[in-house]
C-alpha cells in the first residue's frame, strides 16, 4: 500500500475528527466529508449515526454514491431541526466559503449583506449549528480566498462571538477542528485563535502560511498528519469508493 | 363535512396584493408549482414570500411578484444555487431577511401555537440579528443553574395570510397525505396561516387514504386547510416522491435559461405564457424532444 494520495490522508484526518465522538449523530457535508465518517463508522466510532443525508438513518456503511442500505431510523428535517441540532448529541462538519482567524465561518454570500457581489447558497443551519453542536469544517482546497481576516457575512460562529454573545451562546459552543487539503487545525491558539495541528506530508507550515489571508499560529513543532493504516487504505480504496470519487475533490497528489 | 374542492383560479382569487405568502416543501422539493405557476400568470404583487426556498422563490422573485423574502437558503438541491435568486439577492431587486432554518422552523411554530415568540439558542452570535434588527433577545425568567438566567433569541411568530403546500394525495374535506420520506414543514405552514390551500396530486375518497398507507402519512387534518385543488404532476419540476422524481432535465434548462436574459425570455415564452394544462403539453413536448 504505497502511494498514499492526498484525498486518502485528507480522508483519514476527517475521520479522525469523528474518532471520539461516540453515539451521536455525524453530519457530515459534502463528499471527502461523507467518505471521512463513513470510514470512521468502520473503525474508530462504530457508534456513530450516519444518515442517507435525506430522511433516513443507515444502519449500515454504504459507498459514496449510494445509500442502498438498511434504514434503522427516521431523520426528516423537522427532526434534525427540532430534535437533533438542539438535543445535542450531533457533530456537523459543513463547507466554508471563508474562515477566518477567530473560527466565524460563511457561507451566506461574498460582499455586503444588502447586495452581495455574489450570493451563495444562505446562512442555513450554520448559526445554530455552530452555538449546539460539535462543528468541524472542511476546506477541500486551501486558499487566501477561503482563509480571510474576517469574514463578510457570520454564518457559523466563532468562539469569541460566541463569547460576546453570552453563555448560551457558548454553553454547547466547540468548534473542533478545521481540515483542509494543506493541513488540519483547530481554534485552541492564542485568544481562541487558528492554530496548526498538523499539516499534510509533503506540505509545510510556510506552504500553508502563503495560502493564507492571516498568520495562522504555529507552535514549535507542527507534525505530519498521519498516514493511513493498511486497513484504512483497504476500506477507503475497495469498499467505500472504489470509483475514486474523492480524486474529484481533491486531485492526487502522491505523497508517500 | 364541507366540500373544499375548487379550481387554481379560485386559490388566486383568495391572495392579495401585499400579503404574506407562506410555501411549503423544501428546496426543490414536493413545491405546489402550479400554484406558483399561477401567482406569476396573475396580476398580484407586493407579496412578502416565507420558504425553505427553491425554484418557487426563484420564479416568484424574477416575475417581480415579491417584495419581501424570509429565507434560509434558497437551492434547486442537485443544482445547489438558484439562479434567479441569486440574480435577485446581488441586484438587491426584494428586500430579504435571512434567518437560520431552525429560527424559520420556530417563528412557523410559534405562529402555529398562537404565541409572539418562541426562544431559542439560534442566531446568537451570527450575522443574522445584524442583518435583521427587529429580532431581539429575551433573558430566561428561569436559571439554568445558579445565577445563570441565559438570553436567548426570541425568535417572532412567523405569520402567515395564505399558506400554499403539495400533496401526494387529499380527500376533498382537506385530510392531506404526504406518502415520500420528509413531510418537511407543510402542517407548519398550513397553521401559521389564516387559510391554507392545498394542492394534491390526486383528490381521492376519504376511504381510499389509508387503506395502502401508514396513518402517519396524513400530515394534514381539516381544520387546518381552507381549499383543495387537484394538480396532477402540479409539483414539476420538484420532486414529489414517490409519484414522481424531480424532472432533472428540465430543471438544468431552467437554470441554464436563468442565467442569460435571451434563453430566459425564450423559457418563459415557451413554458411560463400560458395557463397550467399549456404548461404540462409544453413539459411533455420537451420530454419528447429531449427523449
Amino acid at each position: 500500500m504505497t502511494d498514499v494520495t492526498r484525498a486518502e490522508i485528507c480522508a483519514i484526518a476527517i475521520a479522525d475528527c469523528f474518532a471520539e465522538d461516540g453515539e451521536i449523530m455525524g453530519s457530515p457535508m459534502g463528499l471527502l466529508p461523507q467518505l471521512g465518517a463513513r470510514l470512521a463508522k468502520l473503525t474508530s466510532n462504530p457508534d456513530l449515526m450516519l444518515t442517507d443525508g435525506e430522511a433516513r438513518i443507515l444502519a449500515g456503511v454504504p459507498p459514496l454514491g449510494s445509500s442502498t442500505e438498511i434504514v434503522e431510523g427516521w431523520m426528516p428535517f423537522r427532526l434534525v431541526l427540532e430534535s437533533t441540532v438542539p438535543y445535542g448529541k450531533r457533530h456537523v462538519m459543513m463547507g466554508a466559503t471563508q474562515i477566518d482567524r477567530e473560527g466565524n465561518q460563511n457561507i451566506s454570500a461574498i460582499g455586503p449583506w444588502a447586495k452581495p457581489d455574489r450570493q451563495l447558497l444562505g446562512v442555513r443551519g450554520a448559526p445554530g449549528n455552530t452555538v449546539n453542536n460539535r462543528t468541524s469544517y472542511w476546506v477541500p482546497k486551501h486558499s487566501t480566498r477561503v482563509f480571510v481576516e474576517q469574514v463578510d457575512i457570520v454564518s457559523g460562529v466563532g468562539r469569541t462571538r460566541a463569547e460576546a454573545a453570552g453563555p448560551a451562546a457558548t454553553k454547547f459552543h466547540d468548534v473542533h477542528r478545521v481540515v483542509t487539503d494543506l493541513g488540519v487545525f483547530d481554534f485552541n491558539g492564542p485568544g481562541n485563535t487558528m492554530q496548526f495541528l498538523s499539516v499534510h506530508p509533503g506540505v509545510t507550515v510556510a506552504d500553508v502560511q502563503a495560502a493564507s489571508g492571516f498568520e495562522i499560529h504555529a507552535p514549535a513543532e507542527v507534525p505530519e498528519t498521519r498516514q493511513p493504516t493498511t486497513e484504512e487504505l483497504i476500506l477507503i480504496r475497495e469498499m467505500l469508493d472504489p470509483r475514486l470519487l474523492r480524486d474529484r475533490e481533491v486531485p492526487p497528489v502522491v505523497t508517500g | 363535512m364541507r366540500d373544499k374542492v375548487m379550481s387554481i383560479d379560485d386559490v388566486i382569487a383568495q391572495i392579495e396584493d401585499g400579503m404574506t405568502v407562506g410555501i411549503g416543501g423544501w428546496g426543490s422539493r414536493r413545491k405546489p408549482m402550479a400554484l406558483v405557476r399561477a401567482i406569476l400568470r396573475s396580476d398580484l404583487k407586493d407579496l412578502t414570500i416565507v420558504s425553505y426556498a427553491g425554484p418557487d422563490v426563484g420564479l416568484l422573485l424574477q416575475a417581480g411578484k415579491a417584495k419581501r423574502l424570509v429565507f434560509a437558503f434558497c437551492t434547486l438541491d442537485s443544482i445547489p444555487l438558484e439562479p434567479l435568486f441569486q440574480k435577485a439577492r446581488q441586484g438587491a431587486t426584494a428586500e430579504f431577511t435571512e434567518w437560520d432554518e431552525g429560527m424559520f422552523q420556530t417563528g412557523l411554530r410559534a405562529a402555529a401555537q398562537r404565541v409572539p415568540f418562541l426562544p431559542m439558542r439560534a442566531g446568537l452570535g451570527s450575522a443574522v440579528l445584524e442583518n435583521d434588527p427587529s429580532l431581539k433577545t429575551v433573558t430566561s425568567p428561569y436559571a439554568d443553574g445558579p445565577g445563570d438566567y441565559p438570553v436567548l433569541v426570541a425568535v417572532p411568530a412567523l405569520k402567515l395570510d395564505v399558506a400554499l403546500v403539495h400533496m401526494n394525495r387529499a380527500d376533498e374535506h382537506g385530510s392531506g397525505q404526504y406518502l415520500g420520506p420528509d413531510p418537511y414543514f407543510d402542517d407548519l405552514f398550513c397553521m401559521a396561516a389564516d387559510k391554507a390551500f392545498v394542492s394534491c396530486e390526486q383528490i381521492i375518497d376519504t376511504a381510499g387514504l389509508t387503506i395502502d398507507a401508514a396513518l402517519q402519512t396524513l400530515l394534514l387534518n381539516r381544520t387546518m386547510v381552507t381549499g383543495v385543488v387537484e394538480t396532477p404532476n402540479g409539483a414539476h419540476f420538484t420532486d414529489c416522491t414517490p409519484t414522481y422524481a424531480r424532472d432533472e432535465k428540465f430543471q438544468k434548462a431552467y437554470a441554464t435559461a436563468a442565467k442569460d436574459d435571451e434563453a430566459w425570455t425564450a423559457f418563459e415564452t415557451r413554458f411560463l405564457s400560458g395557463d397550467e394544462s399549456t404548461y404540462q403539453a409544453a413539459v411533455r413536448a420537451f420530454a419528447e424532444e429531449i427523449a
